[in-house]
């Protein structure tokens, strides 16, 4: 062990850079480069703020999951409660100082950005419970007093989130929490459990939701009910993706959304926009780009030889699948809109901001593939 | 070297992993769910959405094609277009509604009522639809316009065509247009694919008999718009097909001239080609202005038109009914000689009046006639000669000879406002008044009063009919170069009854059907018609044309509209001295020239008294009239055929 450790304490920066995983680092710059052309369809063909400000965005984070790939994975793993209690930290500050806009309280004003610390805790929540999980025996896994503290911090997060209110995001956080939870052999009849609980508690909680998330939820169920109110964006999706055709539109062609039809379409719509102007073969592309991406970030998590970074590896994988296919059924009219972004494609800095940090500490992982961390 | 803790952490990690490929399986099965959404959507239903898209994108607005034009015989154009200068709006263009309509009321004339309408129409229609504000401003109005256009936002000075009618005198026959109605859209099939607001369609006369093809097809402006209705740019314009253009027969010259003549009484004028049924004349006084109609009526013109007692709105010549009176002699005459039942020398003697079953029959001549014969009967018009015959022949014979000569049914396609009229027999009565036929109205009706009514247009056709030798013709008003040698066809069927037809003339393609058993009696009433109109004791013999290029054969008649009573019979009231509304209606039908008869023409004055006084100098005038531009009128026909 004594040797193993020498060997990596040892890795010279040449072996760092050797060690980086280029097909993600490569898939990742493509998918930002097309998002930056997707970014200036929707401004209309030209240079203006969404575009700028993307590109900004895209170029400062993506540095900065460069940077982060040679932070050692020690260091996240040690420092892995401290993050996620800061996350929760902003997270009550967005109840007490948050900006609110169109209704709900998400944002954090720092100034050079605004930050949405929910975006950030889809991050946080995995990296501690991967350090929870890695740091229990196998034998209590499955006992109760150890399932208490990973439901206390999956739970505390989702009510702040989910009464900002932001169902979509709460969804996605517990979906990440819950995946590592999956994953370190927690027993299926705990998810079957708390499955039921939830059906039980649901129409408590459907008697807090607002109006408007019931009327979406009930939308999707029949898009038609209101054609000119909550289903437009569901209908006025599905029109943009199915004209689009074979090989779509063309670029900067798309007229549902350059003739204003499309909702949202900087964010939570932007899939629906590229899928219009590049068709079948268009959306097809940006879904083998995900799907390398996913099979890259699951390849490091089986190389990596800490249980620490294997869970933050798979789960992040699949958290990163889950946001990616939750927003493209949305906007394919397979599941109601909540409002969550696609990863990297969308504008939106936190949601960057996140992704490319948990894409730097997966790249960690790959660096100090062979490094124990504790 | 493996410690316990590593061993736990070697099977933590083979959990890990089997947990993690139980995950991936799933992840696949997503991806799957998704890129079939894909399929399903981008490829099995990309025509629907595509549609669907296309449907969001563009927006059309359709533009009012060009009317035809309605012409004469001698291609003068009788229903025309003239440029128009409109104002049209935009609402969604303007930011504030009110305060433009308080400024377009300093630019333009435009009533408070006018504007209340607008309003109501602007909250019925998509923001995005042109409403018009004005249809016909002065040029002042449209350049006064067009120098403040900045300060109007959403309004839109439009130059456009509409309908237009140089002149009043063939108002009834040719008719007017209008805007649309509610009722217009329910029951005219093919105004739904038409439609355009603000368009003017056919009400009346030949505008609505042609409407549907004179209109033309509409075109459009296809615009792209976003998702706020708003435009983004012209994707497509078609400027729709202006209508057909028509010809017709009518002479607007004697149109005109007619109109002059008729001015100031109720009256009308028929004047025919005896053998094409070319309608040269149709005229209906008084007349009224169709360019009143074209732009939305003014609400006291019209009530001057329907409170007029004179009826201008009524086309007389083909919806007013009147009784025939002496004019149907020339039928009783003939249905009685076709039938065998009188010789043309057959005489009976005229005392002024008959008695029959204790009811008394008067004949206008009070002092009567003496010994009368066919000839005479029909010169002196002698009531009881008449009376004699008919009682004889009977109404059923007499009414088949009738409906022959084209009496109590339209005679013209197409026009609404036409009517049938009646002519009576027993039958008839039964099934209309239920009662039985009495011998004394066949006695009336023997000198077309009583039960019969028609149109001054079937009395013209009946003379027609009568003048060309009894061949059955089909009154026209459209032009139609077919048939024009009709005349030669009569001359060479009469000439050789047995031969079959030359090549030549069969190319006419001509059904060619005798109204008679024998001609040689068709020739005695025309001969009886002539002795009335230029021998001395005629009925009109007054208003006879010597020169023999203008010679015409008529017949008087009055049409009752009160009997007289005995005391005013004793009393020799004249028609003259009766109130106006109560005196009878004249008549006179007559052809010409005798010697080769080319036309037939029936006049009708309203309360004129009698047809030998008022009506046959009319008829005079316009025999003149018509015979005189016959010549122009065979040139013009002979150009035609040539081009053809």
């Amino acid at each position: 062990m004594f040797r193993a450790r020498s060997i990596q304490s040892s890795l010279s920066f040449k072996d760092k850079i050797i060690s980086l995983d280029y097909v993600l680092i490569f898939s990742i710059f493509i998918l930002g480069l097309v998002s930056i052309l997707a970014m200036y369809s929707t401004d209309g063909g030209e240079l203006k703020y969404h575009t700028n400000s993307h590109i900004i965005r895209f170029f400062v984070f993506f540095i900065m999951f460069l940077i982060l790939s040679f932070i050692q994975i020690r260091f996240w793993h040690s420092q892995s409660y401290l993050i996620y209690l800061i996350f929760f930290i902003l997270l009550l500050g967005v109840k007490y100082f948050g900006l609110t806009s169109s209704g709900s309280k998400r944002w954090l004003d720092l100034y050079f950005m605004n930050l949405q610390p929910s975006e950030l805790m889809k991050i946080g929540l995995i990296l501690f419970l991967a350090k929870y999980y890695h740091r229990i025996s196998i034998e209590n896994i499955n006992q109760l007093r150890f399932l208490f503290l990973p439901i206390v911090v999956l739970i505390a997060p989702l009510i702040l989130v989910a009464t900002q209110p932001d169902l979509g995001t709460a969804l996605l956080i517990a979906a990440g929490g819950l995946t590592v939870a999956w994953l370190a052999g927690v027993r299926v009849k705990f998810f079957a459990i708390s499955g039921l609980a939830f059906l039980a508690l649901l129409p408590i909680a459907i008697s807090f939701l607002k109006p408007y998330q019931k009327s979406r939820i009930l939308t999707f169920l029949n898009p038609e009910r209101d054609p000119l109110g909550a289903g437009y964006q569901i209908i006025q999706s599905k029109i943009a993706i199915g004209s689009g055709g074979l090989f779509g539109k063309g670029f900067l062609q798309g007229s549902q959304s350059y003739l204003d039809y499309l909702p949202e379409k900087h964010t939570d719509f932007i899939f629906t926009l590229f899928s219009e102007e590049f068709g079948f073969f268009g959306s097809l592309f940006i879904l083998l780009l995900y799907a390398v991406i996913v099979w890259r970030i699951v390849k490091i998590g089986n190389v990596t030889r800490s249980n620490f970074g294997k869970l933050y590896c798979y789960s992040f994988a699949t958290a990163f699948f889950i946001y990616v296919v939750v927003n493209m059924m949305m906007v394919l009219g397979l599941l109601p809109i909540v409002g969550s972004p696609l990863p990297i494609m969308s504008y939106g800095g936190s949601s960057m901001m996140a992704i490319m940090l948990g894409l730097g500490i997966v790249m960690s992982c790959k660096v100090y593939k062979d490094t124990p961390v504790n | 070297m493996l410690s316990p803790s590593s061993g736990n952490t070697v099977i933590k990690s083979k959990l890990i992993s089997r947990r993690m490929f139980l995950l991936t399986a799933a992840k696949a099965v997503v991806m799957f769910g998704i890129v079939g959404r894909l399929i399903s959507l981008q490829i099995n239903e990309k025509s629907k959405y595509k549609s669907l898209s296309d449907k969001n994108r563009y927006r059309e607005w359709k533009l009012a094609p060009e009317r035809g034009v309605i012409k004469d015989f001698f291609d003068k154009e009788i229903a025309s277009n003239e440029q128009v200068y409109q104002v049209h709006l935009i609402p969604e263009n303007s930011k504030d509604i009110e305060k433009l309509f308080v400024r377009l009321k300093t630019i333009l004339e435009i009533s408070d009522q006018r504007l209340l309408i607008l309003k109501k129409i602007i909250k019925k229609q998509k923001p995005w639809e042109p409403i018009i504000v004005s249809d016909n401003i002065t040029w002042s109005e449209f350049s006064r316009l067009n120098l403040f256009l900045h300060e109007l936002e959403g309004v839109k000075p439009v130059v456009s065509v509409a309908r237009m009618y140089p002149d009043n005198s063939s108002a009834h026959i040719l008719g007017y247009v209008s805007q649309v109605s509610a009722k217009d859209l329910q029951t005219k099939k093919y105004l739904k694919e038409l439609h355009v607001p603000g368009m003017s369609i056919g009400k009346t006369g030949l505008e609505r008999k042609l409407d549907e093809e004179i209109i033309g097809k509409i075109g459009f402006q296809r615009y792209e718009v976003n998702a706020f209705g708003k435009r983004v740019k012209q994707i497509q314009i078609n400027e729709g097909q202006a209508g057909k253009s028509f010809k017709t027969t009518l002479d607007f010259e004697v149109q005109r001239y007619t109109n002059e003549l008729l001015k100031d009484k109720a009256a009308a004028v028929c004047v025919m080609d005896i053998y094409n049924g070319d309608i040269v004349s149709l005229v209906s006084s008084p007349t009224f202005k169709p360019n009143e109609f074209v732009h939305g009526l003014d609400k006291d013109y019209w009530e001057s038109l329907i409170k007029n007692k004179m009826r201008p709105l009524t086309n007389k010549t083909i919806s007013g009914l009147y009784p025939p009176g002496s004019t149907i002699k020339t039928l009783v005459a003939l249905s009685a000689l076709e039938n065998g039942i009188i010789k043309p020398l057959d005489t009976f003697t005229c005392k002024g009046k008959i008695e029959l079953y204790g009811e008394k029959f008067h004949c206008w001549e009070k002092d009567g006639h003496g010994i009368v014969n066919l000839r005479k009967g029909i010169q002196r018009s002698c009531d009881v000669y008449f009376y004699e015959v008919a009682r004889k022949l009977g109404v059923d014979r007499l009414s088949e000879t009738a409906k022959k000569f084209g009496l109590g049914k339209k005679v013209l396609k197409g026009f609404i406002e036409e009517r049938p009229g009646v002519v009576p027999n027993t039958k008839w009565k039964k099934k209309f008044i239920g009662q039985n036929w009495y011998l004394g109205e066949t006695l009336h009706s023997g000198i077309g009063q009583g039960y019969f009514q028609s149109t001054p247009l079937q009395l013209c056709l009946m003379t027609a009919q009568i003048a060309n030798g009894g061949f059955e013709i089909k009154p026209r008003i459209l032009f139609d170069k077919k048939n024009d040698n009709l005349k030669n066809y009569i001359k060479y069927k009469n000439d050789n009854p047995n031969e079959p037809l030359p090549t030549d003339l069969l190319v006419s393609n001509f059904e060619l059907k005798p109204l008679f058993k024998n001609q040689e009696h068709i020739n005695l009433i025309k001969d009886a018609m002539y002795s009335s109109s230029n021998e001395p004791g005629g009925t009109s013999y007054r208003h006879r044309l010597e020169d023999r290029k203008f010679t015409f054969a008529g017949k008087t008649g009055s049409s009752q509209i009160k009997r007289f009573t005995e005391e005013q019979r004793a009393a020799e009231v004249k028609q003259e001295s009766l109130p106006y509304k109560d005196r009878d209606h004249a008549l006179f039908v007559a052809f010409a020239p005798y010697d080769d008869p080319k036309y037939s023409i029936s006049v009708l004055v309203e309360h004129g008294g009698s047809g030998g006084k008022t009506a046959a100098p009319i008829a005079k005038k316009v025999i003149k009239k018509v015979l005189e531009r016959h010549e122009l009128r065979k040139k013009a026909n002979r150009h035609i055929g040539e081009n053809v």
